[in-house]
């Protein structure tokens, strides 16, 4: 593609899919996201790859998981309500180990809430919206062009750890449009997952060699073995013995732990003379910086730190901000959804405060500015 | 050692199903068919569910995937979508197919996309405790119909018909000997094959509507399906309350897949110009 393309964040989710290998998208449309499958649908065609428009969401993300049980990169592309709708089966893919990539442009909630009005109301719902524990990856881009770069990652990550990746942005990032050079191929690496089984007459499907990530061939390719989002043992049957329930439930949620470095994306730079820290992160990025430089021009220091990786939570780069700050201030489109778990992580080292804003504006400059002038004082 | 063992787990044998249970009689018809037309065991994929008749996997030594309960169609459309060139049958109880999945049901037939649906139909949701489905009569007891069964009863194969799909079958475990021949035609046919297979739970549905032994619901399943040949000699009134069985509908028209790659000009990776 020519250098220098103007677009939203939504082409550069659906561009960066296509750059990825993404070969099977379903969606159902919902405002502000529709614009990514309706792209995928003329795309896809040309790149090896289908696209499908289902009947609801509940569908969408089972067409997506079968196709990738079946060996193919697959998304779907939705906002809140349709996000609610796929819980059940995004509880699924993370037990039953099978990657996928959902891409959730954020609207006002609860409910129907607002269409075509931003919020990150969901954060919470990327990671317990489901029942029961299962692992997840969510990452929040704060560009377009990291709309492009962190859907890639997302891809990566799903690819790699055999866990499904939600990225979360929200409908102003969804629609703001931007000048963004799209990398040529091979610039940012493309990760697709392992399929070094063993042969079948030794394959189990979830017995895990010392990466603790099952080797899941394509379904249909040569090997036989069931899925099954019943408890399972190393064989994927079903098995409810209280020992392998508690197997299957600590292995799953435990298996990203030794990949932390690997997966969570912090932008942070440590800046000792600051006692304040801010914490922002989506489309909050560019006004948190704004309000970063204002302070410092009045004298003011303050440290931005903002997870690309929103799940798991980046505590261990919130704690060590926590040591060198005396405030951090949490900014986010929510009543709170992140504020406690940086005051989790922070264990009591730096006084946090909340600011928060649901009204659909995006928290602003000037705003956040204020909110460090008036804690400094 | 039967010549069938090697579609089974045998490990995983005794089965869990309850005595007089006739999923079996229609689990066994399929894999009969499946080795009849000499199909693929690693390139035929089993989508099951939830339910009695979304356990079969357990048993089955295919490549298989069970689903949260009434999606099995949505990932057999991925599946499809993924691998077009795979065999995918889909093997659902009538609550499963028609109840949570019954949207799936009527756009999986509506695009005529080339899946083999088996429905085994018993009129009940013998998993839970003998709740009533879509699929009882009316009149019926279950769990949750302790007066009768109120609601006026699904016809399966209509539905089917009326969202689109292209090869509808209906039979019941009575007449096992014409079962396998049906699912043969459904999984040869090109398109969406909707296979219905009355079947018996004695447990739930039989003991609750005085027909306490299997023989009993089978006999009723005998007396409850003519054949469309039968059909055509019998009058409206001897008609009543029959359903019929055999192939109901045998229609060509263009599968999904082949559709959307010709009218989008769908290319393989590398067969680009």
């Amino acid at each position: 593609m020519k250098e220098g393309t103007l677009m939203s964040g939504n082409q550069a989710v659906a561009e960066a899919a296509l750059y990825a290998g993404v070969k099977v998208c379903a969606g159902y449309p919902i405002t502000p996201s529709t614009e990514v499958i309706e792209l995928l649908s003329e795309k896809l065609p040309s790149h090896g790859g289908r696209f499908i428009q289902m009947e609801d969401e509940l569908a969408s993300i089972g067409v997506i998981i079968g196709a990738s049980a079946a060996g193919k990169k697959a998304m779907t592309a939705t906002s809140g309500p349709g996000f609610s709708l796929m819980q059940e089966n995004l509880g699924y893919s993370a037990m039953v180990e099978v990657p996928i990539v959902i891409y959730n442009a954020q609207r006002v909630g609860p409910s129907t809430g607002g269409a075509t009005k931003p919020q990150q109301g969901d954060i919470m719902q990327a990671k317990y919206g489901s029942h029961g524990d299962s692992p997840r990856i969510s990452v929040m881009p704060g560009t377009v062009k990291e709309a492009f770069e962190i859907t890639v990652e997302a891809f990566n990550l799903s690819e790699k750890y055999m866990v499904p990746v939600v990225i979360l942005m929200d409908e102003l990032l969804a629609h703001m449009r931007e000048n963004i050079t799209l990398p040529k191929k091979g610039e940012i690496e493309v990760f697709d997952r392992r399929t070094d089984a063993p042969p079948q007459n030794e394959y189990l499907p979830y017995r895990v060699d010392g990466t603790g990530i099952p080797v899941l061939p394509p379904l249909g390719g040569g090997y036989r073995y069931n899925i099954s989002g019943m408890i399972h043992s190393e064989n994927g049957i079903p098995n409810l013995d209280s020992q392998v329930i508690d197997e299957c439930i600590r292995r799953i949620n435990t298996k990203l732990d030794k990949y932390y470095d690997d997966i969570v994306m912090v932008e942070n730079e440590k800046n000792e003379d600051a006692k304040i820290a801010l914490f922002g992160f989506g489309s909050t990025t560019r006004p948190a910086k704004g309000a970063i430089k204002r302070a410092k021009e009045a004298g003011i220091e303050v440290e931005l730190i903002r997870p690309i990786t929103i799940w798991p939570f980046p505590e261990r780069e919130v704690r060590e901000v926590a040591k060198r700050v005396d405030k951090i201030i949490v900014a986010e489109m929510n009543l709170g959804q992140t504020y406690g778990l940086v005051k989790q992580a922070v264990e009591g080292r730096a006084e946090v405060i909340s600011h928060q804003r649901v009204d659909s504006e995006h928290i602003g400059a000037d705003e956040l500015y204020n909110k460090i002038l008036e804690i400094s004082s | 050692m039967s010549k069938f063992d090697k579609y089974l787990l045998t490990d995983q044998m005794p089965h869990f199903t309850c005595p007089g249970c006739t999923h079996g009689i229609a689990w066994q018809a399929m894999i009969r068919a499946i080795d009849n037309l000499d199909l693929s065991q690693e390139e035929t994929v089993m989508v099951c569910a939830i339910g009695c008749a979304g356990k079969m996997p357990v048993y089955l030594d295919f490549p298989t995937i069970r689903t949260p309960h009434g999606r099995a169609l949505t990932f057999a459309t991925g599946v499809k979508l993924a691998n077009p060139d795979l065999n995918v049958i889909v093997f659902m109880g009538d609550g499963d197919a028609t109840a949570i999945g019954g949207n799936h049901l009527v756009h999986a037939s509506r695009r005529n996309i080339d899946l083999t649906a088996i429905v085994a139909t018993n009129e009940i949701y013998g998993m839970t405790g003998g709740q009533y489905a879509p699929t009882t009569e009316s009149g019926r007891f279950a769990s949750t119909a302790p007066f009768g069964m109120t609601e006026n009863q699904l016809d399966v194969c209509k539905l089917a018909e009326g969202a689109g799909a292209t090869f509808i079958g209906r039979s019941d475990v009575y007449h096992v000997q014409e079962l396998q021949g049906l699912i043969e035609a459904g999984i040869q046919h090109k398109g969406f094959s909707l296979l219905e297979i009355f079947t018996t739970c004695p447990t739930q549905f039989g003991r609750r509507n005085n027909m306490k032994r299997s023989s009993d619901l089978i006999k009723n399943l005998k007396d409850l399906t003519v054949t469309k040949k039968a059909a055509e000699k019998m009058s409206s009134e001897e008609l009543e309350g029959k359903l019929i069985r055999g192939i109901l509908l045998d229609e060509d028209k263009p599968e999904y897949l082949e559709t959307y790659d010709r009218v989008t000009g769908f290319t393989k990776e590398g067969e680009k110009k």
